[in-house]
C-alpha cells in the first residue's frame, strides 16, 4: 500500500492505507484522531465536517488519498469562539454532532465572509448574516438532540 | 432537615455550564466509538436478511479460514442463559434455529481489521428455509392486553364523534450508533465499557449470557451519542463480550449507520380506534378506544408500552365511563420497544385528533372543548387513580392559546413551504393553527421496585472542600452531569463539586428512561448529601450549615466547614425511592400505577402549500409544567428537542417496513428534521409544585414530544381540511 501523507492540524502524519479509504477512517480508525464522527457514512448527516484549506468539507465522502499536501483541519485543531458559544447557549446535548456544527459553522463564516452566497441569498452584494442564512447555510448538519436553536443563536452571536 | 442557607453558585435552579461541554466542543470528549485498546480486535455481526426463517445450518469454514479472523461464534458459543430481554426473558443472544426478524443476530466474528471482521460475516454460510412471515399486528401473537373499565360500559351520549388513527414506526436515530469496548479481565471476567442508559440492566443480562457472576462483568459508562430510549435493550454487550472472552482479547463492535436501523428497538406502530360520546355543550360522557401495537419479533418493553397507552390513553381529561383495550402482539416485524414517550405518544396523536374532531362536531373551538374536560388535581384517571399535585391543564391550553400569534408571512418565498427550492410564489399556501395537549407518567409503574442509589463523598482536597458524586446514572445527553453537581452545591453549600464517570462499582440508579433520572437520581442525589450533613453537623453538635460554617441552634458559630472534615472524609450511599405504585387490576385496569403525571401542551402554526403537499412549520409555542426547572437552560433544551421528535413523527419519521423487510434503513431515507425544519420556538415554563417530588420537580423529557405531533397534524388540518389520520402525514395524503 502507498504511504499516505497528510498534513493534519499543522503536523504531518502518515497513514498506509488502501486508495479506497476514506479520510473519516483514516483519521478515526489509522490516526486515532477520534473528534471527528461518524454519524451516516454516506454524506447525510454532517457530522464528519472537517476543514480542508479552511473550506468544509464531509470527510466520509472524501477518499483520503485526494487530500495530500491539502491543510486539512479537524475539531482537535480548531480553536475558536464558536466553541465557548455553543456550551453558554446550549447547542449541544449529547454532543456527537457537535465537532461537525462547530467545523461546518467555521467554514461557514468564511464563506460568507468571502461574499459566497447560499440558496437563500437575496441579493449578491455581502449582506449580515441574518438568522434565514444561518438556517439554510447549516442545514447539512443533523443534531438529533434538536439544540438547532441554541446551535442558530451560538453562531448568531459569533458572526456579530 | 434544613438546607444550605447560603447557597452558593451553580446550585438548583440556576443554569451552570454543563461538565462536559468543553469536552464536547473540542472533540476530546470520548465515545463509545472512540475507544481504543492495545492488541484491539473488531467485531462484527452477521444479520438475518429475511423476517422469519428456520435455520437449516450454519457453515463458518469460509469465515474462519480468512486470514486475520480470530472467532467466529453462533449460539452454540453462548456459555450461560441463551437469551435475554428486558421484562421477558425471549430474544436470543444470537439466532437459534430460527430467525424472527430482516436484521436479527446470527453470528459474529472478531478480527484484526473492522473491514476483515465484516468480510468474514459475509463469508458465513446460512442454509435458511424462509417461511411466512407475519407484518400485521391484529395477525400476531398476543403479548399483553391492558384493559380499562370504569363507569358505564353502556353509556350514551348525544354527540359521537369516531376515528381510525394510525401511527408509523418511528427510529429514535440517536446520532452516534451503537458501540462499545469489552476487555477481558483475568478474573475470568470481562469490563465493558459502553454506552447505555442503564448499566445495571446490561449487566445482569449480560452477566447470565456469559454464565458468570455479576461481579465479574462491570460495566463502565461511555461517552453516550443520544439514546432516546433505543438503548435500553442490549444491542452488541453480549457479543462483544464473548468475543473478549472467547479470544482473550480486547474487542471493540461499532454499528453503522445502516446496521444501527437493525441494532435497536424502534417506537411500536399503532393503529387505534376511538369513539368518543359528548353532551351537546361539550362535556365527554364516555370514551371507547382500541389500541393495537406491533410488537415486533420480541417483547422488550412492549408490556409497558402497552400500560402507558392504555393507563394515558383517553389524555389529560375527565371522562367517567371509559372502555380502553390497549394490546400488543408478536410479528416478525422489528422488535418495538422504548422511545420517548412510550406509549404515551401514540395515543396522544388519536385522542386529540379526536378532540379535534368533536369540537368541529360541536362547532366549538378546539382550545374550548379541550377545556370544558380539562383534569385538574384532584381528578379521577380512568384507572380510579386520583390525581395529586397540580395539574395545570386549562393553564397550559390557555398560555399557549393566549400567545401572540405566529408573524404574518413576509411574502419572501425563502419562508414559504420548499423554501430556497421556490416551488411556489405564494399560490396554493395556506395557513393554519393547531393544539396540541399530552399527559406522561413519569418513573417506572405497576408496582415496579423504581429506585436509585447515590453515593456523595464530602473531602478537604487541597485545604479545600470538595465533593464527589458517585453513581449509575447514564448522561445521555440530558444533563444529568450538571443537574447532580447542581444538587450536591444546594445540598451542602460546596462549590467544587465533581461527577464521578457512571459505572457499575455502585449501585444501580435505574434507567435514564421515563423522564425519571433528575427525580430519582437527583432525589438519591440529595437523600445522600442529606446523610452527609447529618453526619457532618453529629461531627461537632452542630444544628445547620451557613456560608461554610457550621453554626449551632442559636446561630452560633461553632466549626469551619473545613476544619470538620479534616478529621476525615464523610462518605454516604443511599439508595432512595419514589413512592410505591401498584399494579393494575388485570381485568378492570384500576389501580394507583403511577407516581407522577407530566403535562405539556403545544401551538403549532404552519403554512402548507396544499397544492404540493409541502409544509412549512412556521412557528411553535408550548407550554410544559416542570414542577421546579432544576437548571432552566437544560428544561429549555429538553422542550426543544423533543419537540423537534414530535414534528418529525408528525410530518416525515417513519422506518418504513414492506412484508417484513425495513426499505429505508439510511440517512438519505429516513428523514430527521434539520434546522430548516425546526421553526423558532416560545416555551413558557410554569414551575408547580408537586408536593412528593425532590424540589417539587417534574419529569421534562419526554411531554414535549408527545404534544407536538398532534398540534402540528392538526395545524396541517386546519389549512387543508383533509382528514390526516395517519402520521407522518406526507405529501399525497394532503394533495391526495
Amino acid at each position: 500500500m502507498p504511504e499516505l501523507r497528510l498534513r493534519i492540524n499543522g503536523e504531518d502524519h502518515k497513514a498506509d492505507v488502501a486508495p479506497q479509504v476514506s479520510l473519516l477512517d483514516v483519521l478515526r480508525e489509522h490516526l486515532w484522531l477520534t473528534g471527528t464522527k461518524k454519524g451516516c457514512d454516506q454524506g447525510a448527516c454532517g457530522a464528519c465536517t472537517v476543514l480542508v484549506d479552511g473550506r468544509r468539507i464531509v470527510s466520509c465522502l472524501a477518499l483520503a488519498v485526494q487530500y495530500e499536501g491539502r491543510e486539512i483541519t479537524t475539531i482537535e485543531g480548531v480553536d475558536h469562539p464558536l466553541q465557548e458559544a455553543f456550551v453558554r447557549h446550549d447547542g449541544l446535548q449529547c454532543g456527537y454532532c457537535t465537532p461537525g456544527q462547530i467545523c461546518s459553522a467555521i467554514g461557514m463564516l468564511s464563506e460568507h465572509a468571502a461574499g459566497a452566497p447560499s440558496a437563500a441569498t437575496e441579493a449578491l452584494a455581502p449582506e449580515a448574516l441574518t438568522p434565514a442564512e444561518i438556517r439554510e447555510r447549516m442545514s447539512g448538519n443533523i443534531c438529533r438532540c434538536g439544540a438547532y436553536n441554541g446551535i442558530a443563536e451560538a453562531i448568531q452571536e459569533v458572526a456579530s | 432537615m434544613t438546607t444550605v442557607e447560603a447557597g452558593v453558585a451553580g446550585g438548583v435552579g440556576t443554569s451552570p455550564k454543563r461538565p462536559d461541554g468543553g469536552l464536547k466542543v473540542r472533540g476530546e470528549f470520548a465515545f463509545s466509538s472512540d475507544l481504543w485498546a492495545d492488541d484491539m480486535l473488531w467485531g462484527a455481526t452477521l444479520r438475518s436478511p429475511h423476517p422469519h426463517a428456520r435455520i437449516r445450518g450454519i457453515d463458518i469454514t469460509a469465515a474462519v479460514a480468512l486470514p486475520g479472523v480470530y472467532a467466529v461464534l453462533t449460539h452454540e458459543d453462548v456459555p450461560g442463559a441463551k437469551r435475554y430481554g428486558l421484562e421477558i426473558v425471549d430474544q436470543p443472544v444470537l439466532a437459534m434455529g430460527e430467525v424472527k426478524y430482516q436484521g436479527e443476530p446470527v453470528a459474529v466474528v472478531a478480527a484484526d481489521h473492522p473491514e476483515t471482521a465484516r468480510r468474514a460475516a459475509a463469508r458465513i454460510v446460512v442454509d435458511y428455509e424462509v417461511l411466512p412471515a407475519v407484518t400485521e399486528a391484529s395477525l400476531g401473537v398476543l403479548l399483553r392486553h391492558v384493559p380499562i373499565r370504569t363507569g358505564d360500559p353502556d353509556a350514551t351520549a348525544d354527540v359521537v364523534v369516531t376515528g381510525e388513527y394510525q401511527v408509523g414506526m418511528q427510529d429514535q436515530a440517536f446520532l452516534g450508533p451503537e458501540s462499545g469496548l469489552a476487555v477481558p479481565a483475568e478474573d475470568g471476567g470481562v469490563d465493558l465499557y459502553i454506552a447505555t442508559q442503564w448499566l445495571h440492566v446490561d449487566q445482569k443480562q449480560v452477566a447470565d449470557c456469559l454464565g458468570l457472576p455479576a461481579e465479574k462483568v462491570r460495566l463502565t459508562l461511555a461517552g453516550v451519542g443520544g439514546a432516546f430510549g433505543a438503548r435500553e435493550d442490549l444491542s452488541m454487550q453480549v457479543h462483544a463480550s464473548l468475543l473478549a472472552l472467547h479470544t482473550g482479547r480486547p474487542v471493540k463492535m461499532v454499528y453503522g449507520r445502516e446496521e444501527s436501523f437493525f441494532g435497536h428497538v424502534h417506537r411500536h406502530p399503532a393503529t387505534m380506534w376511538y369513539e368518543h360520546g359528548a353532551t351537546r355543550d361539550g362535556k365527554l360522557v364516555y370514551v371507547k378506544a382500541k389500541i393495537v401495537l406491533d410488537g415486533g419479533a420480541y417483547a422488550s418493553s412492549s408490556t409497558a408500552v402497552a400500560a402507558n397507552a392504555a393507563t394515558l390513553g383517553i389524555g389529560p381529561y375527565e371522562v367517567p365511563n371509559v372502555v380502553m383495550d390497549a394490546s400488543v402482539y408478536y410479528t416478525n416485524n422489528p422488535p418495538c420497544g422504548a422511545m420517548r414517550g412510550f406509549g404515551a405518544v401514540q395515543a396522544c396523536f388519536a385522542y386529540e385528533s379526536q378532540m379535534d374532531k368533536l369540537a368541529s362536531a360541536l362547532g366549538l373551538d378546539p382550545v374550548e372543548v379541550r377545556l370544558r374536560n380539562a383534569m385538574t388535581t384532584g381528578s379521577r384517571m380512568p384507572t380510579g387513580q386520583i390525581v395529586e399535585g397540580p395539574a395545570p391543564v386549562a393553564d397550559l391550553l390557555i398560555r399557549v392559546r393566549s400567545a401572540p400569534p405566529a408573524p404574518e408571512g413576509s411574502g419572501d418565498l425563502r419562508e414559504m413551504p420548499g423554501g430556497v427550492s421556490n416551488t411556489t410564489h405564494g399560490e396554493g399556501v395556506v395557513r393554519g393553527i393547531g393544539y396540541g395537549i399530552g399527559i406522561k407518567n413519569v418513573a417506572f409503574s405497576e408496582g415496579f421496585d423504581d429506585y436509585a442509589t447515590a453515593r456523595v463523598r464530602l473531602e478537604l482536597i487541597g485545604g479545600e472542600p470538595a465533593v464527589l458524586v458517585h453513581t449509575a446514572a447514564a448522561e445521555v445527553g440530558q444533563g444529568l452531569v450538571t443537574v447532580q453537581a447542581q444538587i450536591a452545591r444546594t445540598e451542602l453549600g460546596v462549590e467544587r463539586v465533581t461527577v464521578a464517570t457512571a459505572d457499575t462499582s455502585v449501585g444501580s440508579a435505574g434507567s435514564s428512561s421515563a423522564s425519571r433520572q433528575t427525580y430519582m437520581t437527583g432525589g438519591a442525589v440529595r437523600a445522600a448529601c442529606q446523610a452527609v450533613r447529618a453526619a457532618l453537623l453529629a461531627r461537632v453538635g452542630g444544628a445547620r450549615l451557613d456560608g461554610g460554617k457550621v453554626l449551632s441552634d442559636s446561630g452560633a458559630v461553632i466549626a469551619d466547614l473545613a476544619s470538620v472534615i479534616g478529621d476525615g472524609p464523610i462518605e454516604e450511599t443511599v439508595e432512595w425511592r419514589h413512592r410505591p405504585t401498584y399494579p393494575l387490576d388485570p381485568v378492570t385496569g384500576q389501580g394507583n400505577a403511577h407516581v407522577q403525571y407530566a403535562f405539556a401542551a403545544h401551538r403549532a402554526t404552519v403554512d402548507v402549500d396544499v397544492e404540493l403537499g409541502l409544509v412549512r412549520v412556521v412557528e411553535i409555542v408550548t407550554a410544559q409544567d416542570v414542577g421546579k426547572a432544576v437548571n432552566p437552560l437544560a428544561v429549555e433544551g429538553q422542550i426543544h428537542g423533543g419537540t423537534a421528535q414530535g414534528l418529525g413523527l408528525a410530518l416525515m419519521e417513519e422506518i418504513q417496513m414492506v412484508d417484513g423487510i425495513v426499505r429505508n434503513p439510511s440517512f438519505t431515507d429516513y428523514l430527521i428534521p434539520t434546522i430548516l425544519d425546526m421553526p423558532p420556538m416560545k416555551v413558557d415554563v410554569l414551575e408547580m409544585a408537586d408536593p412528593h417530588s425532590p424540589y417539587g420537580l417534574r419529569g421534562v423529557g419526554e411531554p414535549p414530544t408527545i404534544s407536538s405531533t398532534p398540534a402540528v397534524v392538526a395545524a396541517v388540518r386546519a389549512a387543508t381540511g383533509k382528514a390526516l389520520t395517519r402520521v407522518p402525514v406526507r405529501p399525497e395524503h394532503i394533495v391526495g
